[in-house]
């Protein structure tokens, strides 16, 4: 006896998208980068032909021209995280303000210590980073987080001694959105006399960032995790109580105070700045609205499938991001299945080292989990309407791939997977 | 990554999804992969046992798009030859015939495997059959 399954069709076409105003494919993976918002490119685009100077150049107009497009968007930049002018210096984004913050400090406090604390789910621009320092003689500790991704303070006091110089911990993940306490994570680093660095890529522009209030003293931003371009970031660095000095990781010509050398890329950085200045604007108007979106994916999801897994806390975490597991089907098949929709997966299958998401591992979910999550980035330009369209999809893919799973099969039966003795182990 | 239109269409149309019954002293299983590893293949074999022909074959598969074409295409394959013939079925055939890209080699080993397990089990069951047959002659 045999049972046959009948598997349905994956047919996006019976989903009439454009029926329904929907133009596809739809994005919504706004953590992996933002499409630019047209005023952005707007504020840009004098900036490549007409005021296309060196703003170091100090001599004549075409410099001075490209100076005050730079320093308005410093002004613009600085305004929106609450910091001074003198405090914001420009990258070539947040991967180089990483590098550059912990460098910098590094170099900078190699006789007062040798020891910098982070956490096991920073990007890898930061443990890299870290990585690169321990071969260097630096000792770093890697905190552990729980099982809703934040990092226990706890753990932090401890790990502090008289040799920690740095304390890096990112304000919000970039795969499960997670917000960790820095407000209180910079006040502890102040009362020890520790510097607090955060990388603020996946905050700034969606929450609240607030140096002087939040006790950070280097924040690093990107430009195209919020509608502005790609290849631009700036990081912040502050003067006052604490004073914090970074060496330079790039050399010649002293450029940004001496901390970052280089011919600036003025029509990035104008896009910065405007991407900066709509971010304050309708920052509290569009976390709502990304809230909203979020959740009724969440909702409309979560009450159609059983076993789907939220990862990471719900009640700190960006307003835009949801990452769900959804047992018994893998990450890749389940985006091949909606392949009219960009999200990403923590699955082995989609990362180019086969290594499952670090970032879920650490939360305690099981590797099979791991394998099985999406991560959903909503953006400024998603509806409602895709995010109906996106559940719906979501939803047949996964009930279709689990008619097509043997681990279905085996829990349906009233096997318990974990008691399973699996070949491939 | 972009997929083979033979990947795509075996993900949209898999082939023999499903299962046969376990207990039956025709029927192979094998069971290959682990969930931590992201792959777990079942694949099922009905051998004819006069001739030794593999008359059916079902598979399902938790794993990405490559694993599910490569077991989807296994069973394709090992329908209608003999048990011996399906061993000579090789990982790199599979590779060939879905143009996998070298990440998603080791789908193709998983399938290999697979059809091997569920040969072998199939064959572990003649073996046991086979002293009760003689007794009862």
């Amino acid at each position: 006896m045999s049972t046959d399954v009948k598997i349905p069709q994956a047919a996006p076409e019976t989903h009439s998208a454009t029926a329904k105003g929907i133009k596809l494919p739809i994005y919504m993976d706004n953590h992996a980068t933002t499409p630019m918002d047209p005023r952005v490119l707007e504020e840009m685009l004098p900036y490549f032909m007409e005021k296309f100077g060196n703003s170091a150049s100090r001599n004549h107009s075409f410099g001075w021209a490209a100076e005050e497009g730079v320093e308005t968007a410093r002004e613009r930049i600085a305004k929106l995280i609450g910091a001074t002018t003198k405090e914001v210096i420009f990258t070539s984004g947040a991967t180089e303000s990483d590098n550059l913050a912990i460098k910098g400090v590094a170099e900078m406090y190699r006789e007062k210590g040798n020891h910098i604390i982070t956490a096991v789910t920073e990007h890898k621009a930061v443990l890299d980073t870290c990585k690169r320092l321990e071969k260097y003689g630096y000792r770093v500790t890697y905190l552990p987080v729980q099982k809703d991704g934040l990092i226990d303070l706890d753990d932090l006091k401890r790990a502090m001694d008289d040799k920690t110089i740095l304390v890096t911990i990112m304000y919000a993940n970039n795969e499960i959105g997670v917000l960790q306490p820095v407000a209180e994570i910079g006040k502890l680093c102040h009362e020890k006399g520790v510097i607090f660095h955060t990388d603020a890529t996946q905050a700034v522009g969606k929450v609240p960032v607030d140096v002087i209030k939040q006790n950070i003293d280097l924040a690093s931003i990107s430009g195209h995790k919020m509608y502005g371009p790609k290849g631009v970031g700036a990081l912040y660095v502050r003067r006052k109580n604490p004073r914090v000095q970074i060496s330079a990781i790039i050399d010649g010509g002293g450029h940004e105070r001496g901390m970052r050398s280089g011919t600036l890329n003025v029509p990035g950085i104008v896009g910065l700045g405007k991407a900066c200045a709509i971010a304050l604007e309708e920052m509290p108007k569009e976390s709502c609205h990304l809230a909203g979106l979020r959740n009724r994916l969440k909702d409309r999801i979560m009450g159609k499938l059983d076993e789907a897994y939220i990862n990471g806390s719900m009640e700190h975490r960006l307003p835009g991001n949801l990452n769900i597991s959804f047992a018994y089907v893998e990450g890749e098949s389940l985006l091949m299945g909606i392949n009219d929709i960009a999200v990403s997966s923590g699955s082995a299958c989609t990362s180019a080292t086969l290594e499952p998401s670090y970032v879920l591992k650490a939360l305690g979910t099981g590797d099979d989990l791991a394998h099985s999550s999406i991560r959903f980035g909503f953006g400024r330009f998603n509806t409602e309407a895709e995010v109906d369209y996106v559940a719906d999809r979501v939803i047949e893919t996964v009930e279709r791939l689990r008619e097509l799973s043997p681990l279905y099969e085996m829990a349906k039966e009233g096997i318990n997977l974990k008691d399973v003795k699996w070949a491939g182990e | 990554m972009s997929y083979s239109d033979k990947v795509i269409d075996h993900y949209n149309n898999p082939r023999n999804v499903g299962s046969l019954d376990k207990s039956s002293t025709d029927v192979g299983t094998g069971l290959v992969g682990a969930p931590e590893c992201g792959d777990v293949m079942k694949l099922q074999i009905k051998v004819n046992r006069e001739t030794n022909v593999i008359e059916e074959a079902k598979f399902k598969t938790f794993g990405c798009g490559s694993a599910i074409a490569s077991s989807s295409l296994a069973t394709e394959w090992v329908k209608g030859k003999t048990v011996d013939e399906a061993l000579s079925i090789k990982n790199m055939d599979i590779v060939k015939e879905l143009s996998l890209p070298p990440v998603k080699i080791h789908c193709s080993v998983l399938a290999e495997d697979a059809i091997r397990a569920a040969i072998g089990d199939w064959k572990k069951k003649q073996d046991i059959a086979k002293p009760v047959a003689a007794e009862a002659k």
